[in-house]
């Protein structure tokens, strides 16, 4: 088992100002409205987000600043998607800024990451069907070896969250290039960064979750008095607070041992992404059913959260799978089969 | 004063008193006379005025010079609660005359604060004091008191003037144990053990010389006791893999033949709440270090509660028919109560304590509800009666 690192768990300045700025421009570009009508067809989010993503420098984060990139770590990236869990907006940060970016980085990637990180192009690694959209480069592994495949025909799939447009991939007849024959230790450390930081944007969809809901029952009346003063209510609350307070703080602990490059991030990643997933599905829910009729109509944002988080938490690996690598790593191995 | 200069300390004192050939309560005077006992006391009162995080050189320095310590398991309420009580709100002759044998073990203090009608509303505590001349009379019971059976001295707080409302009519003092008017009886619990005690007072005497902070003042002097409690207990870093998970990864580990897909499933779930636990801590920590509140105190007793009873649960499960064994039901006055101790039964009957004492999981419930989150507080319809007058 590997040891515990010694990291800084607390934001400093330049996170929170990069926070900051996140916020500002999801509030300007992905009000509910136009979220809610991506169910119904219409995206008018997707391309001026990722161009207010692209000024202020957020697709190289994670690329070095010799191949135009910010040369940023994990915990910039992480308060990113912490931003985009809390508007539950759609964006190909993750797949293409994050997952498909550090294999390339693991790689020694020149030629695709300047593009990616000048945000000009997208990538997204296919792993399991479907795929993150959009995407102009494909990272498809074949056995050990990783191809850049471009020009596949992309189907878009009606899916369970549509703020994270799918898509199946065709690739016959796509232009494949192979970009390593030994690529799967870049695709794991891919995977391994996906998870982690995905934890960060549980926390925000958590966390909006958590915070809605309070403000919703300090306001909301019945029976003569506010419903926040029930002590039903307050006692699920106080211990969603606990959840989502401790899932924060585990997913900063992932974010930095990702940053450190720590031998302990993968023991970290496994813990935050199993536990910051089911706080976000547990926090999510609570918001629908405390908000009581509101929450289950399609005008009120507590649905897109939902979905959301119930999707985040199939997306790269569910609780259960990670909890089954995480008791490798920590000595604990399952029963036998059989 | 820096670091090397506290080492200079340490090395005169060991260079004075050389352990090896030292009375062991001869050594622990000088020590408090040196300053070194708790360095973030005044001088004069067994500190230096220094940080509390340079303790550590200390410690570390006299343990590796094989020196005694102060068995501060054994004085833990003294340590923790009565002393920095005492501190806050003591006269100076009461300073004098307490802190140097509380700190080196030669008085054991008990806390006694609730009774039979008054646990989570501590402030409705009904055990009376009457002043004749500079003498309090004490009248009353008290309960879920550990250390009772050997303490010398309690810290204890008692109504003072019933007709005020129950907050303002409660004054706070050190009560000498040895009264006549004091008698100890074991509280057994279901462990079979019974580590706390009742506690009888019949016309029990403390004199007025003994009370900490104004007559009329004792809620504000307790709250001050329970926050220390909570400091205390905050301060501490902890492994991974530590606590009530210990055990069970323990038995997970050597005893294959146990293992089945669903206790794999909970343990694993243990091991990352305790994990997420340890990691939350730890952020709590840099964040008093960094002088930012923060306000997870109250949430992580609640998350600990849990995951004891949890473990300690599938501990019992895991091992199967071995777990309808049962160490040891002979009554025992135990000293020390370790919660991870003893056997998987122990520990399961042990671990249903976490979500009451120290305050209830509930009433912590209302607590971060309120004051962290910010919601409406529950009716207190006895908070402006005069205590007198309350139902009971």
């Amino acid at each position: 088992m590997t040891a515990p690192a010694e990291v800084n768990l607390l934001p400093d300045d330049v996170e929170l100002d990069l926070r900051a700025s996140v916020r500002k421009v999801l509030e300007k570009h992905a009000p509910v409205e136009k979220l809610n009508a991506m169910y119904d067809g219409t995206d008018d989010v997707t391309a001026p987000l990722w161009s207010a993503f692209v000024e202020l420098g957020l697709p190289g984060l994670l690329v070095s600043e010799d191949l135009g990139g910010a040369g940023a770590s994990a915990r910039e990236a992480a308060a990113v998607l912490e931003e985009l869990g809390r508007a539950a907006a759609p964006s190909p940060f993750l797949t293409s800024s994050v997952v498909a970016t550090t294999v390339l980085a693991t790689l020694g990637d020149t030629e695709i990451l300047p593009a990616l990180a000048s945000g000009e192009q997208t990538a997204a690694l296919l792993v399991g069907a479907p795929v993150g959209l959009p995407a102009d480069v494909l990272l498809v592994p074949d056995g050990d070896a990783l191809y850049a495949v471009r020009g596949a025909t992309c189907t878009p799939v009606t899916s369970l969250d549509m703020t994270r447009p799918l898509a199946e991939a065709d690739l016959d007849g796509a232009e494949r290039t192979l970009l390593s024959a030994d690529a799967r230790a870049a695709v794991d450390a891919g995977l391994l960064a996906g998870a982690g930081l995905l934890a960060a944007e549980q926390v925000g969809v958590a966390r909006w979750a958590l915070e809605t809901t309070i403000a919703y029952l300090k306001e909301r009346r019945q029976f003569g008095r506010v419903v926040g003063g029930f002590q039903a209510l307050k006692h699920r609350l106080a211990d969603l607070y606990s959840e989502v307070e401790q899932a924060d703080a585990a997913a900063r602990y992932a974010a930095a041992t990702l940053a450190a490059g720590d031998p302990d991030a993968p023991v970290a990643v496994h813990v935050a992404a199993s536990y910051c997933s089911e706080v976000a599905v547990h926090a999510t829910e609570e918001a629908v059913q405390l908000h009581g009729g509101i929450g289950m109509t399609w005008e009120h944002p507590a649905h897109l959260h939902l979905k959301r988080a119930k999707a985040d938490a199939l997306l790269l690996g569910t609780a259960e799978s990670h909890r089954a690598a995480l008791a490798v790593l920590v000595d604990l191995p399952a029963p036998a089969a059989g | 004063m820096d670091e090397s200069e506290l080492q200079q300390r340490i090395e005169a004192l060991l260079a004075e008193h050389p352990p090896a050939t030292t009375d062991r309560l001869d050594f622990l005077h000088a020590r408090f006379d040196a300053g070194l006992a708790w360095v973030h006391f005044p001088e004069g009162l067994g500190g230096l005025g220094l940080s509390r995080s340079m303790q550590p050189v200390v410690d570390k320095a006299l343990h590796k010079a094989g020196a005694p310590d102060n068995d501060p398991q054994r004085i833990g309420i003294g340590l923790g609660m009565a002393a920095p009580t005492i501190l806050a709100f003591g006269t100076d002759e009461q300073k004098q005359r307490y802190l140097r044998p509380l700190w080196c073990g030669e008085e054991v203090w008990c806390q006694l604060f609730s009774e039979p009608g008054a646990g989570s509303d501590l402030a409705g505590l009904a055990t009376r004091a009457v002043l004749d001349g500079d003498t309090w009379t004490v009248n009353g019971q008290k309960v879920w008191t550990s250390s009772a059976h050997i303490a010398d001295r309690a810290i204890i707080v008692v109504r003072t003037d019933p007709d005020q409302p129950k907050h303002a009519g409660l004054s706070y003092f050190m009560l000498d144990m040895h009264d006549p008017g004091v008698e100890v009886r074991p509280l057994r619990q279901i462990t079979g053990e019974a580590e706390f005690n009742e506690v009888f007072l019949t016309d029990a005497r403390i004199p007025d010389s003994d009370r900490l902070g104004e007559v009329g003042e004792g809620w504000k002097v307790a709250n001050a006791t329970l926050s220390s409690e909570r400091v205390a207990i905050g301060g501490h870093a902890f492994p991974r893999e530590f606590g009530m998970v210990m055990n069970v990864a323990k038995t997970w580990r050597e005893r294959p033949e146990l293992r089945t897909p669903e206790t794999h499933e909970r343990l694993m779930r243990g091991w990352v709440d305790t994990e997420v636990a340890r990691i939350t801590a730890t952020r709590l920590r840099q964040k008093l270090a960094a002088g930012v509140p923060g306000p997870e105190g109250s949430a992580m007793k609640l998350s600990f509660a849990k995951i004891n009873q949890e473990l300690s649960g599938l501990e019992v499960d895991l091992l199967g028919d071995e777990g309808l064994r049962y160490g040891d039901w002979t009554m025992r006055r135990p000293t020390f109560v370790d919660f991870f101790g003893q056997d998987a039964g122990f520990r399961y009957l042990r671990a249903k304590g976490n979500s009451i004492e120290g305050g209830t999981s509930e009433v912590l419930r209302n607590v971060v509800a309120e004051r962290i989150l910010g919601l409406p507080t529950e009716h207190r319809v006895d908070k402006d009666i005069p205590w007198k007058d309350l139902p009971r």
